[in-house]
């Protein structure tokens, strides 16, 4: 997957995992990846409805040692 | 903008007060489970869409009642609370989120015993469970007690009585037992019914039909009546000739579900019995405590909850079905989900995994679900 950007938000709470991620979204081009990486676990059921909410694409998302990553592909 | 404690917000669910809830968590887990008040207002809309602002919904959050914004765990409340203070109006958080609303024990004083004695209930309001403390003459007995063990060394404490026997009406499946950690930290006998118990990893004292505890030297009993049907072991105990502790068998408008140990079609016939035979042979004047409420509609005008036997038995509708095809239709077929993570709570309890308190805590996030209406 080709990754334009990747968003470490490892050890921030909610809100911040969103907040940063709708940031780091915005200067990407439609069509672009934004990888992120975040410790909360709320995160995970937040980051895709919130996708849905947007029209942003959660390509995937996977849990590795506490890390929870994503990939969204901007709208 | 003040931050609310979940015991204030449960004052107002006990005094039925008007109330509004943003409640800024994702729609499913709003679905799921949330604040529930007899007079509450709600209003969800997922923090993650009021990044920009809270300009859209200020028309929809009133003026005229008390607004408490709330989230899972405090943090996205505490920044929409901002929000809305900045555009002029006057709200709180929830302190905690619902993390802590759902660990909230408020203990209520349900009657006296003989001889000075007290019977207490501590209302888990955000999750609907509900545990005991007996007490008699410097002695206290807790059934049913929730993994929150601070709550009842404490009320223990502040009473000057010595906690000197827990018990657990059956292996619970909904929430983790701080019955064995209590008796572990005091010295306190830990009673189990062996028939739920058979798979359990630590040494337990064996609850048998008929077993009687005294407490304090006033002589309050507690008789153990085998009650089967939620669970194989189910036990129910009438306390001082007084209270009836139904655990998970009888509830004020409902009553209990036989699948959560996976064996449904088995155990109907089991919990029928208790409640259309063992329970019809008991006073009808005793009063009935039950492990969990459903429906905020259960709590009494003092926020407990209790109802006389008598009167179960003339409304209760899981108590008045004279077919059994019919009931075990009910208590069988569409039932509600079940608890959250309920196996591995069950496990938990009995002792085979150890998970931390973030993981307990996330385990029990929920309703209780224990029931079939």
């Amino acid at each position: 997957m080709n990754v334009a950007k990747v968003l470490d938000a490892k050890g921030l709470a909610c809100p911040m995992p969103i907040v940063k991620t709708k940031k780091a979204i915005t200067d990407l081009q439609s069509g672009e990846v934004l990888e992120i990486h975040t410790t909360d676990k709320g995160a995970v059921k937040d980051l895709a409805a919130w996708a849905q909410s947007t029209g942003n694409e959660l390509l995937k998302h996977e849990e590795e040692n506490g890390v929870f990553k994503f990939w969204m592909k901007k709208a | 903008m003040k931050a609310m404690t979940s015991k204030e917000v449960t004052k107002k669910v006990f005094n039925k007060e008007p109330f509004f809830i943003l409640d800024v968590r994702n729609e499913t887990d709003f679905n799921d489970w949330k604040i529930e008040g007899e007079n509450f207002e709600y209003l969800n809309i997922p923090y993650f869409d009021l990044l920009d602002g809270v300009e859209e919904i200020l028309d929809k959050v009133p003026t005229d009642k008390e607004v408490l914004v709330v989230c899972a765990k405090e943090g996205s409340s505490v920044m929409v609370a901002e929000m809305l203070e900045e555009a002029g109006r006057e709200v709180s958080y929830l302190q905690g989120g619902m993390k802590a609303w759902s660990e909230h024990l408020e203990p209520v004083k349900v009657g006296d015993l003989k001889d000075g004695g007290a019977m207490y209930q501590f209302v888990r309001i955000g999750k609907g469970c509900l545990s005991y403390a007996v007490v008699s003459n410097g002695e206290v007995a807790l059934i049913d007690a929730t993994r929150m063990t601070d709550v009842y060394l404490d009320f223990a404490k502040e009473l000057g009585v010595e906690i000197k026997h827990v018990f657990d009406t059956h292996l619970h499946a909904d929430h983790i037992s701080g019955g064995r950690i209590i008796a572990e930290a005091t010295g306190a006998t830990y009673w189990l019914p062996p028939k739920d118990a058979d798979e359990v990893t630590f040494s337990y004292q064996s609850l048998e039909d008929g077993n009687n505890v005294k407490i304090g030297e006033t002589n309050i009993d507690i008789n153990a009546l085998y009650t089967p049907g939620h669970t194989i072991g189910s036990t129910s105990f009438v306390v001082d000739e007084k209270y009836l502790l139904s655990g998970d068998i009888l509830f004020i408008d409902s009553i209990g579900r036989p699948d959560l140990a996976g064996k449904a079609e088995d155990w109907v016939a089991d919990l029928r019995n208790s409640l259309y035979t063992r329970y019809k042979q008991l006073s009808d004047e005793l009063v009935v405590l039950p492990a969990h409420f459903m429906i905020i509609e259960e709590l009494n005008e003092d926020g407990s909850v209790s109802e006389k036997l008598g009167t179960l038995f003339a409304k209760n509708h899981g108590l008045n079905i004279e077919d059994e095809a019919e009931f075990r239709r009910l208590v069988t077929e569409n039932l509600p989900p079940q608890p959250n993570a309920y196996q591995e709570i069950r496990e938990t309890n009995m002792g085979k995994i150890s998970p931390d308190e973030e993981k307990q805590r996330e385990m029990e996030i929920g309703p209780n679900r224990c029931a079939v209406r």
